[in-house]
């Protein structure tokens, strides 16, 4: 266990594996494609991204998704999605891409000034 | 909110200062940000090894699911196996965003060039090790991770959330099933020393090998990869786990062990680390078996793999036909 296994470093290693694009080395190998599973926990919450497996099809993901992420009622409704159906932002941009919220603190109720005696605001 | 894009605005000019600044801010590296070469390398070994091992685990208990004693023990030890299935599923998950494949680590596991953790490689003789295993094996592995839901990799660290969550019950079963041979007769008392006899130093060395023959121990701490040294967390567990033996009423196969006031934790003896060695190079009790096993498994399963992909085309071109029929009966439709 000493030393490092040859690991091969796929040219762009995937966020939640939803840039593993059709084609890439990881991909062509992998005889089942990839699924984004996500979970509704309770009625009245968002679906959140828990994880991922592979199926040979939509149907199996879901199947597979309710055992692999719902042993213990963990939810209420189940989304699953071809990792490769999602586009996503890229680290490399994330500065330019989100930057015009940066210098917009007008936005938070906090940059304004209130006198503390008003009320209900 | 606004702290959050302060935090997220710490001024990097490099790749590597923007790793650098991330970890130290104890925030996560996630799967596409710059990260050295090693860090990668050094989490899929570990993250790897840690599904190989959750997958191998299923084989020494589920030598008893047949034989379980009642339908309450065989459903418990079911659900259990299960749970170490989906343990090991979302560990490749995680090993995956690094770009390795799940069959590729796989067939590394297979062909013996990724390893597993050696507790595996022992051999369940009695159904009390059923209840050994949940108390001491699952025991230590908890305190081995519950410091790694903290790890600086974030998919990492989730993955061990969901996991450290799913644990608690491996282990309370254990120890409940041994609370129940316990209180039965003179035999099953003896059964149950009999296998903690067995599992106790084998449990220790779960934690590797001492910190001084750790070499990249004080590597992974810097990464936040890892939270504590091997030694620190076998004492811990130690600690947690002589109290739980003196109220089950087992004896722990240790002469040395005995509480240290000054330190407020208890002494032990030192592990037979040649034998740790041995297991880790193949010469365990069970490894040819758990190995052979696994390659079965996989081996046995290659046609239902093939045919779910069958299965899939075969419905991906009915759709197609189906979609294309609907299309010309819209155009007929429009045409009139
Ligand atoms: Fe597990
Ligand atoms: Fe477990």
């Amino acid at each position: 266990m000493t030393e490092s296994p040859a690991a091969p470093h796929a040219e762009s290693p995937a966020e939640h594996k939803a840039e593993h694009k059709a084609g890439s080395k990881a991909d062509s190998r992998a005889c089942w494609p990839l699924y984004e599973v996500f979970v509704r926990p309770r009625r009245g919450l968002n679906h959140v991204h828990v994880g991922s497996l592979h199926a040979s099809d939509d149907r199996m993901a879901l199947l597979a998704a309710r055992d692999l992420y719902t042993r213990r009622n963990e939810g209420v409704s189940l989304w699953v999605v071809r990792s490769d159906a999602i586009t996503a932002s890229t680290p490399d941009e994330r500065d330019p891409f989100f930057e015009p919220s940066g210098d917009k603190v007008y936005r938070h109720p906090t940059f304004y000034d209130i006198p503390e005696d008003v009320p209900h605001i | 909110m606004v702290t959050a894009e302060v935090a997220e605005a710490v001024p990097a000019q490099t790749p590597e200062d923007r790793f650098e600044a991330v970890i130290a801010a104890e925030q996560r590296i996630e799967p596409r940000d710059w990260m050295p070469d090693a860090y990668r390398a050094t989490l899929i070994r570990q993250i790897a090894q840690h599904a190989h091992s959750e997958i191998i685990g299923m084989q020494p208990e589920g030598n008893w699911l047949t034989r379980a004693p009642s339908l309450r023990r065989k459903a418990i030890l079911l659900a259990k196996a299960q749970d170490e299935a989906g343990h090991g599923l979302y560990l490749y998950a995680a090993a995956e965003t690094l770009g390795v494949d799940r069959a590729e680590l796989t067939e590394k596991l297979i062909s013996g060039r990724q390893k597993y953790s050696s507790i595996f490689n022992y051999p369940t003789l009695t159904f009390a090790d059923v209840g050994v295993i949940g108390w001491l094996v699952d025991g230590a592995a908890i305190c081995n991770q519950v410091p790694l839901c903290r790890c600086s990799y974030g998919p990492y660290a989730r993955a061990m959330v969901r996991i450290c969550k799913e644990e608690s019950f491996h282990q309370r079963q254990g120890f409940e099933l041994l609370m129940t041979l316990m209180r039965g007769t003179e035999a099953q008392r003896r059964m149950v020393q009999d296998a903690v006899d067995r599992w106790w130093w084998p449990s220790l060395m779960m934690f590797g090998p001492p910190d001084a023959d750790s070499p990249n121990t004080a590597r992974s701490m810097a990464w936040r990869i890892k939270r504590h040294s091997n030694d620190e967390l076998r004492q811990r567990f130690v600690d947690m786990t002589v109290p739980q033996a003196e109220h089950l009423g087992v004896t722990l196969p240790d002469p040395e062990l005995r509480w240290n006031e000054e330190r407020g934790g208890w002494d032990f003896g030192e592990p037979d680390w040649s034998e740790l060695t041995r297991v880790i190079h193949g010469q365990g009790p069970c490894n040819t078996q758990r190995i052979e096993r696994r390659r079965t498994a996989h081996e046995d399963g290659a046609w239902v793999r093939e045919a779910a992909v069958a299965h899939a085309a075969k419905r991906a071109a009915e759709h197609a036909a189906a979609a294309a029929a609907a299309e010309q009966h819209t155009e007929q439709e429009n045409g009139k």
